[in-house]
């Protein structure tokens, strides 16, 4: 190749690379740029509908209440157990302290059903048949308000996380219809600010400190089924020895007609 | 004759720059050593299942009958035990993964990704170079036929053709009918696998599993097996031997998960509708919970693997139960 040619190939990559960043910023000289889309208008994947929990794990200690001082799979610390091993039901319900097992950190391995809909434009609102809890996913530059209480729920920032193309490395893309058409991505939501709570029913803690992370992953497969799978962490050096990480899932449902509204308990 | 050459060679670049041409690599790079993280189902991955504990899956009645016939006695025999697990047992299984790509060795395409190989299953390879499962009739082998594609930042694949085995280290079973679906997630610096297990034969719905892994690059992941001997290991084995079984409705373990953990037998039992929040409803007054833990109750690393000072766990022990 040429001196001459090269600097032609060099010529075109940077008009390449300029007109990229061009068209990234949705905008011309001399004019203002575009207001960013709403989160629901940017989303990847459409959360929205009926979910109901698929119980294939950890069964025993999420269908029944588990043993007291059964923290199985846990990586609780010392304290932490200190704590469970003080669990009494009766005492929570007396003390108003029955949805301690519906916390953010804990409610999604609750079995039960979620219905997912847009609140506004740039907050999702997850509900919950049991224990009537709602979360709400704040996008965008939302702040939680200073010195706000804590709540079951906590104050949750969420972002869509772009998954880029579909497709096969080389060739077709076998398996699925719309590989490189269809929008992929997750949502990652962090979650603080949220009561004491506990991981299981049987009174396994975690604190107020506690850091709840989620990377929420929508699934389509090729029978219609879609399952949205969750990645669940769960950082509280007061009573863990490390990050407790789970994977909730549920499977989609066509309509919302089995939502069965159940009020908190701390004996079931 | 060069000058063509430049051509291609700028607009195949400008092509590039635009994104406007398949990535050549992966959209995401999973290669590593991944330690398992068992916050789930550790007693099942761990020291094993109980011997009759069918929770959670969505077995029908053949299934049912067949897993209530298995002894683990039976892979003393020299002829069973070097059997593998079916693939599936990477997420149904406690192993640490070791993840790396096949490249074309003339443009650097990712040809396949593979998951290491663990003492009882076969090394996964997933081919992306979009290559067409084989006929139904094919061989059916320890490591199925696995091709993927990337969906977004997730490699999903989809596994056919592997044998027979066990969907549950109890023999809880799965047919060489049934096929195997993987989403490979990877966020920050734990992955995901989720996997769906389809099996016409024994389930009457999909079992979906989900496990996870975190990248370690300290540890020390074998991507093969070793190879297996078998020998006779127990004196009445050897020779004309039996196999070891339990006939229809001779199963001495059917109730030790109500005796241990007071769950109905029903529900250990296994079936699809005990997988729904609808069950959890339906043993509200049929299940009272043991008064306290007495076997695995730390599972996790138990006593001896926990750092904290001053933790003390019930940790049971294999084969050990500690009677109330």
């Amino acid at each position: 190749m040429t001196r001459h040619s090269l600097s032609f190939v060099v010529a075109i990559a940077t008009v390449a690379l300029g007109s990229g960043r061009l068209l990234a910023g949705q905008g011309r000289a001399g004019q203002p740029p575009a207001p960013p889309p709403t989160a629901k208008a940017a989303a990847p994947i459409d959360l929205t509908g009926s979910f109901v929990s698929i119980v294939t794990e950890d069964w025993r200690w999420r269908m029944v209440t588990p043993a007291k001082g059964d923290y199985q799979s846990v990586p609780i610390n010392a304290e932490g157990k200190k704590v469970a091993d003080a669990w009494d039901p009766a005492k929570d319900e007396a003390a108003g302290e029955q949805c301690r097992s519906y916390g953010a950190a804990g409610l999604m391995r609750v079995p039960g059903r979620l219905r997912i809909s847009w609140q506004d434009d740039n907050t999702l609102k997850v509900e919950t048949d049991a224990g009537l809890q709602t979360r709400l996913f704040h996008f965008g530059a939302w702040k939680a308000p200073a010195q706000a209480k804590p709540t079951w729920q906590g104050d949750s920032v969420a972002e869509w996380e772009s998954g880029g193309r579909g497709g096969a490395t080389t060739g077709s893309a076998p398996g699925t219809s719309d590989g490189g058409s269809r929008r992929f991505g997750d949502l990652k939501v962090v979650t603080r600010n949220m009561r004491p709570g506990y991981l299981r029913k049987n009174g396994v803690p975690y604190s107020a400190d506690a850091v709840l992370t989620e990377y929420w992953d929508l699934y389509k497969e090729p029978n219609g089924d879609q399952y949205i799978v969750i990645t669940t962490y769960v950082d509280d050096p007061k009573y863990l020895q490390q990050m407790y990480v789970t994977t909730p899932n549920f499977q989609k449902e066509p309509d919302g007609s089995k939502w069965d509204p159940t009020p908190c308990s701390a004996k079931w | 004759m060069r000058n063509v050459k430049t051509i291609a060679l700028t607009l195949t670049l400008a092509a590039i720059l635009l994104g406007r041409v398949p990535a050549a690599y992966a959209q995401v790079e999973l290669g590593g050593n991944w330690v398992s993280l068992q916050h789930e189902d550790w007693e099942e991955r761990g020291p094993g299942p109980e011997v009759v504990d069918y929770l959670g899956l969505p077995l029908n009645a053949e299934g049912r009958a067949r897993a209530l016939r298995y002894s683990t006695s039976s892979l003393s025999l020299p002829e069973r035990q070097c059997l593998y697990y079916p693939p599936h047992y990477v997420v149904l299984g406690p192993q640490g993964l070791r993840l790396w790509a096949d490249f074309d060795p003339t443009n650097g395409q990712v040809v396949a990704w593979n998951i290491s190989a663990a003492i009882d299953r076969a090394v996964i390879k997933i081919w992306m170079d979009g290559r067409p499962h084989p006929s139904e009739n094919a061989l059916h082998t320890f490591a199925g036929f696995t091709t993927g594609v990337w969906e977004g930042n997730t490699l999903t694949a989809r596994m056919t053709h592997f044998k027979e085995g066990y969907l549950r280290r109890n023999g809880v079973p799965s047919s060489d009918k049934a096929t195997f679906t993987m989403h490979i997630s990877r966020h920050a610096d734990t992955l995901t696998i989720t996997g769906i297990i389809e099996d016409p034969v024994y389930l009457t719905r999909p079992h979906i599993v989900n496990r996870t892994w975190k990248l370690d690059p300290s540890s020390n992941i074998n991507p093969v097996t070793n190879p297996c001997v078998p020998e006779a290991e127990l004196a009445d084995l050897k020779g004309e031997g039996t196999v070891p079984s339990y006939l229809p409705g001779e199963n001495p373990f059917i109730n030790e998960m109500t005796r241990m953990y007071h769950i109905p037998l029903e529900a250990v039992m296994g079936g699809a509708d005990t997988m729904y929040p609808e069950y959890r409803k339906k043993l509200k007054d049929a299940y009272v919970a043991p008064t306290i833990c007495t076997r695995y109750c730390c599972g996790w690393g138990g006593a001896a693997g926990a750092t904290a000072p001053g933790l003390q766990c019930v940790t049971g022990g294999n084969g050990q139960i500690n009677e109330r």
